[in-house]
């Protein structure tokens, strides 16, 4: 049921729409709407959307109440609009601040937008892995299970009507053979792409929680890009220093080690994962991995890229290196995977500087399409 | 009317209807024929974010209130009972799925806010066929869109809304002799060639009149023109959305589009300036026609339970159905008592005052009088007494800056009631004055905010006086006072400056 309130409604969340992309930038560095997730939304401040008027300030203002307490008695805190009374709007400079919800399907359709993303091309021809039955239609014969128990009386009715048997005062009808009406089917087929995206992160001594966080905003975003394209997406996530281990997605985030690095041994558990559990023929792989670009050893690198080209480049979708510069790290390892790498469309580098690079970085990823 | 999401108006209701308008015809209420309509929840969030209309001009606002509406509805924050609009025949809105209780205890309110509407004073001026109104307004607005375009019409009714409450509550009830003047002296003043003469006949003109006289008559009849032109507006101009229509530099749509916001803010003032009483009035009617005659005793409970959640208070926050309820009672308490007047104000006997009582019974006549020709502030103003302060246990709070808390200042109840008024004037919003049409001297827009002892909030206030500019296109300036000091704000095109100056 359409009402006229859509219009003005559609209205809304268009400008809305236009409000978020203009910030796209500052939401991305600031990761402030990650700790705002939900299930599948995310709320965010949105700026200078309610209509302005001349107005009194808010903190001079104050209010009557009615009710029991001491002079000095507390009614609450005055942070996050939980003030009571009027609104405490002076309180942050030339903004004013509206809390919207958004669909992180609608997010990945903005950030799409306006980083102008290629939707992915799920490889191979699409699968086709299940088949789903709908009712579609009517017909005259079928099974007594299916049959349609309004529209054979209809029927009935009609035919009694046209033939004259029908009396208004004794209703009663009786279907016959013909009369019987079934619901009928169509299978549709399913086609199902799944993608799998394997983290990986260098959790040693050298990666600071500065550059955690930027590894963490942009997983977010790539994570709400990818799962906008595919159905089903699952999540992996490995850690590594000297050695490498499958952890869960908090403990991704918040592990600190201190030893080495030996980057070979996050590229074999990685592809020990794909061996396993994701055959390239029925699942699209997207390996990330985030380093500070410091190897343990010119020995390990080459093992690095021996397994890239040997196991892990030909199953997967797209292989993406980003390094975060770190105060420790050398940030040699960007510079030996390019070396290799540099014909192969299938690998991309980037080089996140800061927060603000975030954007251009999922560009680079991204931008391909694959 | 509102085709989709409308139930037919079942039997039981208009029962309920016809026996609660009786009680309420038979205690002296006198109102407008009341339609009702049951709506289910999201034609009911509908018809709320549009004001209680139907119809609307189409605005992205409308929408915002709705999806406000209703998230705070989903998540079970809040709950619309009862929507009546101020027309003749009066419309009314139920919620579908309500009790029965529930919607008597509507209907005996929604008799309360009709006669309210019919009688008071305040709105006795308002267009009672707005429903119309409104729907004339969305078809203008609809045929500028068409025209213009609708990001072009929707971004000046933004700019218009911005500046909506720049108008004078009072304006409707003042006759106004100057502004026929006004216009006379725009039109016909331009032909000002006549120059006036000593009487003569035809051919003694040439030497009664000569040249040089009239060159001198004429100086002196420019320089009266200008000295009286040097003030424009002759007065300080508090209705600036009038000023507006009449001297900014608009186009004929565009002076549509802002009479239409214009007319629509006069028809919401009433409802604004007599908040406390409508409601008070309203939820005194419904108690009073359901606890003596509508109840039967299986609803009582439920009664209760309504009637409290109505009337609740919470910390911070000034309910105005109890304080306007209360408040009546108040008054209606002590006029059958005889507690006013001379004798009363001046007894100093605590004794004598507890115990007194004239068995007046003028209770519900006053009762009636007051809803007649009071609105928030004067009935605050004079009905609000010490004793009515304590015994409600008002109280003032502010924000303290040691603690970042709001918290309770004081139980004064002088401060309480300055408070509260300083709160109610002008509907809690800044006086806003045009005070010079030409300032400068380039034709440039001077507004003065005169300062009531709370500052503006700045950063809305130069976003608002970039949309002014909008409308009046040349520089507009804005005279306020920030923390005791004058100060003199400028929007030149995108910029704002910021100078002392002086603020007397």
């Amino acid at each position: 049921m359409s009402q006229k309130i859509d219009l003005d409604h559609g209205r809304f969340r268009q400008i809305i729409r236009g409000k978020i992309k203009q910030n796209l930038r500052k939401y991305i560095s600031q990761g402030e709407m990650i700790a705002r997730k939900g299930k599948d939304k995310v709320s965010l401040p949105i700026p200078q959307v309610d209509i302005p008027h001349f107005k009194h300030g808010g903190k001079q203002q104050g209010g009557v109440g009615q009710g029991q307490g001491q002079v000095g008695d507390s009614l609450g805190q005055g942070e996050d609009g939980d003030q009571p009374g009027q609104g405490q709007a002076g309180d942050r400079p030339g903004e004013h601040l509206l809390e919207i919800e958004v669909s992180l399907q609608e997010l990945a359709e903005i950030l799409g937008e306006e980083l102008e993303l290629p939707r992915i091309q799920p490889k191979g021809t699409e699968k086709i892995i299940a088949w789903k039955d709908k009712y579609t239609g009517i017909r005259s014969t079928g099974p007594e299970s299916l049959r349609h128990f309004r529209r054979t009386f209809r029927q009935a009715l009609r035919r009694q009507i046209s033939m004259g048997t029908y009396d208004p005062a004794h209703p009663v009808i009786v279907p016959i053979r013909d009369d019987k009406r079934y619901r009928s089917w169509r299978s549709e087929p399913l086609p199902q792409s799944n993608a799998v995206i394997i983290y990986m992160m260098d959790v040693s001594g050298s990666m600071g929680d500065e550059q955690k966080e930027i590894v963490r905003i942009e997983s977010f975003w790539l994570d709400t890009w990818l799962r906008s394209q595919y159905h089903g997406i699952e999540s992996r996530y490995i850690i590594h220093d000297a050695m490498a281990k499958e952890v869960d997605r908090d403990t991704f985030f918040k592990t600190r080690e201190s030893g080495g690095t030996m980057i070979s041994s996050a590229y074999k558990l990685c592809a020990k994962m794909i061996e396993d559990e994701y055959a390239p023929d029925q699942w699209n792989i997207y390996p990330f991995h985030f380093s500070d670009g410091d190897n343990w050893s010119v020995d390990d690198t080459v093992t690095c890229v021996e397994l890239m080209k040997t196991k892990i480049l030909p199953a997967v979708n797209l292989f993406a290196y980003g390094q975060v510069e770190s105060p420790y790290g050398s940030g040699q390892f960007i510079k030996d995977l390019r070396e290799h790498f540099d014909e192969d469309e299938r690998v991309v580098t980037s080089e996140i500087k800061g927060k603000d690079a975030i954007m251009d970085s999922i560009k680079d990823f991204l931008g391909k399409g694959k | 009317m509102v085709a989709s999401g409308l139930r037919r108006f079942p039997a039981y209701l208009r029962d309920i209807q016809e026996e609660v308008e009786g009680y309420a015809r038979g205690y002296g209420l006198d109102f407008f024929p009341i339609l009702y309509e049951v709506l289910d929840y999201k034609t009911m969030n509908e018809v709320a974010a549009y004001g209680g209309f139907p119809t609307r001009y189409p605005h992205w606002r409308f929408g915002m209130d709705y999806e406000q509406l209703a998230k705070s509805h989903e998540w079970g924050l809040s709950k619309i009972y009862e929507m009546v609009i101020n027309t003749n025949p009066a419309y009314a809105y139920l919620l579908e799925g309500n009790s029965t209780v529930d919607q008597k205890i509507v209907m005996a309110h929604v008799c309360g806010h009709v006669d309210f509407f019919k009688h008071n004073y305040f709105f006795s001026k308002t267009n009672r066929k707005m429903i119309d109104g409104m729907a004339n307004h969305a078809a203008a607005i609809r045929r500028h869109m068409a025209r213009m375009g609708q990001d072009v019409v929707e971004d000046f009714i933004d700019t218009c809304l911005s500046i909506e409450n720049l108008i004078d509550p009072m304006s409707p009830f003042i006759v106004r002799k100057r502004e026929a003047r006004a216009a006379e002296g725009g039109d016909g003043g331009e032909d000002g060639d006549d120059v006036p003469r000593l009487r003569a006949k035809q051919y003694m003109d040439k030497f009664i009149n000569p040249p040089e006289f009239l060159e001198a008559q004429k100086k002196k009849r420019d320089e009266e023109k200008r000295r009286a032109r040097k003030r424009f507006p002759e007065e300080p101009q508090r209705d600036v959305l009038q000023f507006l229509i009449h001297h900014a530099p608009l186009d004929g749509w565009q002076r549509d589009v802002l009479e239409i916001v214009r007319n629509e803010a006069y028809y919401f003032v009433p409802q604004a300036m007599t908040k406390i009483m409508n409601e008070g009035w309203a939820s005194y009617w419904h108690s009073k026609i359901l606890t003596e005659k509508a109840l039967t005793s299986a609803e009582i409970i439920d009664y209760a339970d309504a009637n409290s959640g109505v009337l609740a208070t919470s910390p911070g926050r000034l309910n105005p159905y109890k304080l306007g309820v209360e408040l009546f009672r108040s008054i209606e308490d002590r006029w059958n008592r005889g507690r006013f007047g001379k004798e009363w104000e001046e007894c100093d006997s605590m004794d004598a005052k507890r115990d007194w009582d004239r068995r007046l019974g003028l209770g519900q006549r006053k009762l009636f009088e007051v809803r007649k020709l009071y609105n928030d502030v004067t009935f605050i103003d004079e009905f609000f007494t010490l004793e009515f302060c304590v015994e409600q246990k008002f109280y003032t709070f502010g924000f303290s800056e040691r603690s970042g808390n709001w918290e309770i200042m004081s139980r004064e109840f002088k401060k309480v009631k300055d408070t509260m008024l300083r709160q109610l004037t002008n509907r809690g919003q800044p006086f806003i004055f045009v005070e010079d049409g030409n300032f400068e001297n380039r034709s440039e827009l001077l507004l003065r905010h005169q300062h009531e002892g709370v500052d503006l909030d700045m950063a809305q206030a130069r976003d608002t006086l970039r949309n002014l500019h909008k409308v009046w296109t040349r520089p507009v300036s804005l005279l306020t006072k920030i923390e005791g000091k004058g100060k003199l704000l400028r929007c030149d095109d995108a910029t704002i400056t910021e100078k002392s100056a002086e603020y007397v």
